[in-house]
This record gives structure tokens, sequence and C-alpha cells, in this order.
């Protein structure tokens, strides 16, 4: 018998993740989450680059608890669990580049797979060419680990090492606690805030955080990856994770039409373009990037929050990519793409190429 | 004396593929796999399973697995 006590590693465990993640994502929404972006991994970490200013794009800078919540969580469980094994050195440089990358391909679609799952819920048919774009990009990244792609093996490190991010994370929220949201007011203390925009929708602090918390805890056991999911369902036909990722679609669906936020179509959805060829084109970026980084956006975070010091990296890179993204004039908004957004997936694509093609071993 | 797989400090999805190689090279038999997250034994584990092999045993070893993976 397999000896998996681990009931959130079983098949059952990974759909109840998905499904509550759906639920809950959906109703974050409801209760003042921007629209189609109960969570989005990569929209909120660049709205907390906005909230410290990295970037100063006035509609999206918010401080999201979520995000501190996902990997708090993870940590919370990783230790309640005894799995904290705070590692490190497996090629951090590229990880920092690919996260950034990756964020840039993120918010050219205008949103990370988490999204492009509740933005299809939500009926966004944009959602669509995203997704695709995504399996288009994580199917490049599986030949790559087919030809030995490689970013090299971990070394035990110092538990401090694996704190890094999780106490960025709880600065973060000392942060958003000493320095709440004022009515009107488009700075407090040193956190920058949206008075219109994404940036100005959000639910209740501790909703938020409660969520995130939860969430997080969950996919540290369940290793909930949306990359993953069709990374392992293309290289291996194995289903496991995309049963996670399937149900999350089905629950958030579901709770969209129970609470009346479910609007099919391509035009005028929240937060969203429709110029199809840079939907797509964005996520096959961002998909490739989270292959060679061997996780979504939100596997990174809860990797980070179980001692990765690598994930770590990854976040911290998408954070820094989101600055670039809107200081550039990199990220698109439901305008369409930004004016240099096209030139940087092409980048991308070539530094994410160079990646996979240069760092390869012959596998026995 | 059996095959070590040292999938040890790799992240997913390497310790799955260096599973999945030795299992195509052995075609039956056994061998070890090393591996130092809970992620990965369950990875290699479930990926074993899906081959039609047993895993017949897990021992915690330093800091992370020894799993042993057989086909008669």
């Amino acid at each position: 018998m397999a000896q998996l006590r681990n009931i959130f590693a079983t098949k059952w465990g990974i759909i109840g993740v998905g499904a509550f993640i759906g639920v809950f994502a959906a109703l974050l929404q409801k209760w003042g989450n921007p629209g189609n972006m109960g969570i989005c991994v990569a929209c909120f970490e660049r709205d907390i680059a906005g909230a410290v200013g990295l970037h100063r794009a006035g509609v999206v800078q918010y401080m999201r608890p979520e995000i501190i919540g996902f990997v708090l969580g993870s940590l919370i469980a990783a230790y309640s669990f005894k799995e904290f094994r705070p590692r490190v050195g497996s090629a951090p440089i590229v990880r920092f580049v690919l996260g950034a990358f990756a964020m840039i391909g993120a918010l050219v679609f205008l949103g990370c797979p988490w999204r492009a799952l509740l933005r299809l819920a939500g009926g966004d048919g944009n959602a669509i060419l995203g997704l695709a774009g995504l399996a288009f990009g994580i199917w490049i990244g599986t030949l790559f680990l087919k030809g030995g792609y490689n970013l090299g093996r971990t070394e035990k490190t110092y538990t401090s090492v694996g704190w890094m991010l999780p106490l960025i994370m709880a600065g973060f929220l000392v942060f958003r606690l000493l320095f709440p949201p004022v009515e009107g007011e488009a700075k407090s203390g040193i956190l920058f805030y949206s008075l219109k925009g994404p940036g100005a929708l959000y639910a209740p602090l501790a909703v938020s955080l409660i969520i995130g918390l939860a969430i997080g805890f969950m996919a540290q056991r369940s290793r909930f990856c949306t990359m993953g999911a069709l990374r392992d369902l293309i290289l291996f036909r194995q289903t496991h994770l995309f049963l996670g990722l399937l149900t999350l679609v089905v629950f958030a669906f579901l709770t969209n039409l129970l609470v009346g936020q479910f609007h099919p179509g391509f035009a005028t959805q929240p937060v969203a373009h429709t110029m199809h060829i840079w939907n797509f084109g964005g996520m096959v970026l961002a998909g490739l990037a989270f292959a060679l980084a061997g996780g979504c956006p939100g596997r990174q975070l809860f990797l980070a929050g179980e001692g990765d010091g690598d994930a770590a990296v990854f976040v911290l890179g998408m954070i820094v990519g989101a600055g670039f993204a809107h200081n550039f004039g990199l990220a698109s908004s439901p305008k369409g793409v930004g004016p240099y957004g096209i030139a940087a997936v092409v980048i991308g694509l070539l530094a994410c190429l160079f990646i996979g093609f240069t760092m390869r071993k012959k596998r026995a | 004396m059996s095959n070590i797989v040292d999938a040890r400090g790799l992240s997913c999805p390497q310790p799955v593929l260096m599973t999945l190689d030795e299992i195509k090279k052995q075609n039956q038999g056994e061998f070890e796999v090393l591996v130092d997250t809970d992620t990965s034994k369950e990875n290699v584990s479930r990926a074993a399973e899906t081959q039609g092999w047993r895993v017949k045993n897990i021992q915690a070893e330093g800091q992370g697995y020894r799993i042993v993976i057989g086909k008669e």
C-alpha cells in the first residue's frame, strides 16, 4: 500500500481543495474583490508592487492580504506536519528572471492561471485564449524537460533562510495594519492606495486574510498547482492535479451562477481585453516561464512558505517584474495591450528559450 | 544490490522523470529512489503505482526518504 497518510494528497483531497478555492474566490468577488479576480496571484502581487511604490499605476495599488495569507498559511501547514525544509541554491537568479517574465506575460493577458480559470468560470470567453496559450507554453516547457532541462539541486540551509519570504509577508501585514486605507486618500503612511480601478476593490481585511491563510494551508498539504496540472497531464498523462484545476472551475462557475456573477461574452468583461493573439501570446510566455520554474505563481508562494528559498526568489522576481510591466508600459488594460507589451512578450520568450536550451544535463 | 535513483534536492517533475526512466530501463525488479521532500515522496509513489509498480517500503532517512519500488 502507498503510505499516503496525507489526506489532502489523495484524489478527494485535491478535489476538495479545488472546490474550496473555486467557491471562495467567487465569493471574495461578491465581498469586494474585482470582477473575475477573487484571487489572482499575478494581479495581487502586482497590486502589492503598487502599494509599496515599485510602480505608480494609480489604479492597481493595494497591499493584498490574500498573498500574505498564502505564504503564512503554507508556513503554518509545513510546521504543523513537519514538512518545513529550508532549501536553496537551484539557480536562484534564473528563477528571478523567470518570475519577472512570467509576470510580464501574465499582465499582457491580465491574469495568472488561477484568474484565467476564474475568468472562464465568470463567462469571459477571452480566458479560453489565455488558457490555450498557457497550455501551449507549458507544452513547450515539457519538451525542454524531456530534453534534460534542469536547474540543478537545492542544498539544505539555515532555517532562517526559509523564513525570509514569510517574514517579508509578515512585514507587509504589519504595514497594512499600521497604515490602513483612508477614505478618499491615495496614500496612507508609506502605502499607496487606489481611489478607482481594480486596486480600489477589495474584500474586508479579515475576510481576505482568513481565506488566504486557509487556502495557503490546504494548498501546501495538497500541492495544488495549475501549471503542474497541465504539465503532468501532457508529460505523464497523469490527471491528479488536473482534477483540482477542473473542480476549481466548476465550483467557481456554480458559485457565480448562484450569486449572479456569470456573464457570458467576450466584450466588456471586467479587467480584460479582446486582443486574442496577445491573450494567447502573453500566456504562452507565462506558461513557459512557470514550467521552467516548476510551479504556477500560487504554488511558488506555497513552496516559499514551506522553506523553498528559490521559490521565494521567483516570487520577488514576479513582484519586481510587475514594477517593470507598469513602468515600461508592458501591461495591458481593458483598452488592449500596452505600447511595449508585444515587444516584451517576444523578448521574454527569447529569454525563456535561452534558459531552456542552455540549462540541461544529459539524463542517464 | 538494487539500483539507486538519487533525486534529492531536485524539484518536481525531476524525481518523477528519473523514476519513470528507471522503470523503463528495468522493466521489472526493484530499485530505490532517494528524495528530500514529502511532495516528491508522494509524486514518485503515485507515478510508480500508475505504471503498475508497487511501493514496497518508505523509510525516513536524514532529511528525506528512501523509497523502495518493485515489480515482479
